[in-house]
């Protein structure tokens, strides 16, 4: 197990869900409800100064896994001081798509939110501003989820194709 | 007193649409501005208006066929969007060492080649909209030579769709390093001839100077990469803090601005462009010989002349084409140095022909939220060489 | 400038000191050498436009170089680039408030037809919204492609009748109001 790994495990305890290395990534999966708590320390932790929230997105496991852990919010961070790298994830549910938003630890995931909040419908509590992003507001649902159809065309003028 | 004056006047403020579709943008964004006479107090950016549904296109076709979708990202620099994705599936496949040292090099060349494109048109299409034609045609004219390098190499002058799995789409044309020397000492006069007419010229530093300034510090907190990252003084690149490709063996220096604003990012872009030359010569030098293609044919399709006269190749190619090449389960983020910053790929398998998950990270897309940070407090008009230098590519940030 | 053959012989019979022609052809032949264009660049097909209008392939010298960033002072819409559901009430837009007579200008696969977006949030081709007069198809077109598209624009300006015109709005209207 990577070094970074361990790391989380001694101070997380069973926070942490689960955590694998593949092909040199260092993953941990931790719960949601500690999300916050485990972020800061993350990014304030001499040893982990994980300044940069380089990217987050989710992906939809449907139909892989039990509907309580459809999506994964993944968020990857990276140290600018320590230069290393660390995948952190959260389970999210199908019936109760929410988790807490990080924008209060770092800014740039403002817009991070909210573009899964359009692609994958999953919501942000406490995010300041949870609106679709790069679609528009009259559509419905959330075309990055594997039951939306490629092809579902909603145009705000002209025919359907 | 002077606060009795302003009560007096009155201060409404006005609320001003720029975009979608502006002249002095590049790339479609709506910007809506909150201003105090020409001050702007506050800035909200619309942007998805070139959403073109990149990641459900990767996961509705083979593993292969996302690389015409990767050109598209960020065009201007469409090899380098390439090299980013295979590298990740090369990586997710374990088979990442096993790439042959000539490709290594090619796509080195390539990367730089398209990095050198990218900077000629942001810096080229920024002094237009500020008015400064002329310097605008110098660099249209020395990215259409680079250009027709790239076009030697794989065909294309601006999507170039050259890279594959475990090789490339084809080997360099003969003579190339020659054509390589002959468009750098043209481009040379050309970027001379920009850094005169510009660089020390009144009207432009007095538009890019202290504007759309970021500190060190936001920068970091808004997840800024590349050439304005460095702008505001934090020396991270990922080409040095993790070296992919070929960029552990060759020698160049990455610049580093100090005040974060319009000026140091123009500065930056300008000296990496000579960087990147830098690179590509000693690529060049030290190119090896060999094969171009990883030997697999379950990875790599085997030659035509092979498929039509080897059963076993046929085969292969056939399974390759429908069935997509088979990707291990697993998932993996691998970053890259693109021409506005960190590309990482975040792809995820779950076993089979078809990526499950195939995540870019958008540099631009983190530049852009920004825009409202950098822009308060400032004028009207300072939107626009700070839009134009965190270089707004609609296929990227809205994907 | 005769139009027929009799009217040649009518215009040799009087020395050329006299042009017998209709006013359709005259307006048309000098309608197809000044273009305004209105780019309206939305994606990767920009970069291309960049080098048409560029110093070595030089939009100049069809008459088509100067870009009116006004879509009231324009007369051919250049579409250059993808256009998302999104986009297509904007698009709409600047058509409408283009004075007439105007012309359409799709630049690109995207633009003709979709491209290789076939999705849930791009057009399927402006045609589906707007009246095309010339498509270029190209994922980017090369710039000779757009130049061969001009000639071909300005071909069909020139034999224009003026009955054609007022085309009037385009016919879709958007289905919610912003």
């Amino acid at each position: 197990m990577g070094r970074l790994i361990d790391l989380c495990k001694r101070k997380l305890g069973d926070t942490v869900l689960s955590a694998h290395e593949q092909h040199g990534d260092e993953t941990v999966v931790i719960r949601k409800d500690a999300l916050l708590t485990v972020l800061r320390w993350l990014r304030d932790d001499d040893a982990m100064k994980f300044d940069f929230m380089m990217d987050l997105t989710a992906v939809d496991y449907l139909g892989t896994r039990a509907r309580s852990e459809r999506f994964e919010v993944v968020y990857h961070l990276f140290s600018l001081k320590n230069n290393h790298r660390l995948r952190v994830k959260t389970l999210v549910a199908d019936d109760d798509p929410v988790t807490e938003s990080v924008v209060t630890v770092w800014v740039a995931a403002n817009w991070f939110e909210r573009e899964v909040w359009d692609m994958y419908g999953i919501i942000f509590k406490g995010h300041p501003n949870m609106k679709r992003i790069l679609l528009y507001e009259e559509f419905e649902g959330h075309p990055l989820r594997k039951d939306y159809n490629i092809r579902k065309r909603q145009p705000l003028i002209g025919p359907e194709n | 007193m002077e606060n009795r004056h302003q009560l007096d006047l009155n201060t409404e403020l006005m609320v001003l649409n720029m975009g979608p579709s502006h002249p002095a943008t590049h790339g479609t964004v709506r910007f809506f501005i909150k201003l105090d006479g020409e001050k702007i107090i506050h800035m909200e950016t619309e942007i998805g208006y070139l959403h073109r549904a990149f990641e459900k296109h990767c996961e509705d076709g083979t593993w292969s066929k996302a690389f015409p979708y990767t050109d598209r990202l960020n065009y201007n620099s469409a090899p380098q969007n390439n090299v980013a994705y295979a590298l990740a599936v090369e990586k997710l496949m374990g088979m990442a060492d096993k790439v042959p040292a000539r490709t290594v090099y090619i796509r080195t060349i390539m990367c730089e080649l398209s990095r050198m494109a990218d900077h000629y048109t942001n810096l080229g299409a920024a002094t237009l909209e500020l008015g400064a034609l002329t310097a605008f045609l110098y660099f249209v004219e020395a990215r259409e030579l680079t250009w027709d390098l790239i076009e030697s190499v794989c065909g294309a002058r601006l999507t170039s769709n050259y890279v594959r799995i475990g090789g490339l789409a084809s080997d360099l044309p003969e003579g190339f390093a020659g054509k390589v020397k002959e468009v750098f000492a043209k481009n040379r006069v050309f970027w001379d001839e920009f850094d005169k007419l510009l660089t020390k010229n009144r009207i432009f530093l007095d538009r890019m100077r202290d504007t759309g300034a970021i500190s060190r510090d936001d920068a970091i907190a808004y997840a800024f990469t590349g050439p304005c990252l460095r702008a505001a003084g934090v020396e991270y690149d990922v080409r040095k803090a993790s070296p992919y490709l070929a960029y552990g063996n060759v020698d160049f220096d990455i610049p580093v601005g100090t005040t974060g604003d319009n000026f140091d990012r123009y500065l930056v872009r300008m000296e990496e462009i000579r960087q990147s030359e830098r690179i590509i010569e000693q690529c060049l030098a030290q190119m090896p010989s060999g094969p171009i293609n990883i030997n697999d044919a379950a990875v790599r399709n085997p030659s035509k002349e092979e498929v039509k006269s080897n059963m076993a190749s046929m085969i292969f190619h056939f399974k390759n084409t429908i069935e997509g090449i088979q990707v291990p389960k697993g998932e993996v983020y691998v970053p890259t140095e693109g021409s506005n910053g960190e590309v990482g790929f975040y792809l995820v398998s779950q076993g089979g022909g078809k990526p499950w998950k195939c995540r870019v990270r958008p540099p631009c897309f983190a530049l852009t939220q920004a825009m409202g940070h950098m822009c308060k407090g400032s004028f009207l008009a300072d939107i626009i060489p700070t839009f134009d230098m965190i270089n707004l590519i609609g296929g990227e940030c809205d994907r | 400038m005769g139009v027929t053959r009799e009217e040649r012989n009518i215009e040799a019979a009087l020395g050329d000191s006299v042009i017998l022609t209709q006013v359709d052809k005259v307006i048309g032949w000098g309608r197809k050498y000044s273009f305004f264009l209105y780019p309206f660049i939305t994606a990767c097909c920009g970069m291309e436009f960049m080098s048409v209008a560029g110093p070595r392939y030089d939009l100049d010298r069809f008459g088509a170089a100067l870009p009116r960033f006004s879509p009231r002072q324009a007369d051919l819409l250049f579409v250059v680039g993808t256009i998302s559901h999104k986009q297509a009430p904007i698009l709409n837009k600047v058509y409408n408030q283009m004075a007439e007579p105007k012309w359409v200008f799709a630049f690109g696969a995207c633009v003709c037809s979709g491209g290789m977006y076939n999705n849930y949030s791009t057009v399927q081709g402006i045609d589906t919204i707007l009246p095309v007069d010339v498509y270029v198809p190209g994922c980017p077109p090369r710039p000779e492609m757009v130049f061969d598209g001009l000639l071909k624009l300005q071909e069909l300006v020139a034999n224009e009748r003026s009955s054609k015109w007022p085309r009037g709005k385009s016919q879709y209207e958007p289905r919610v109001k912003r």
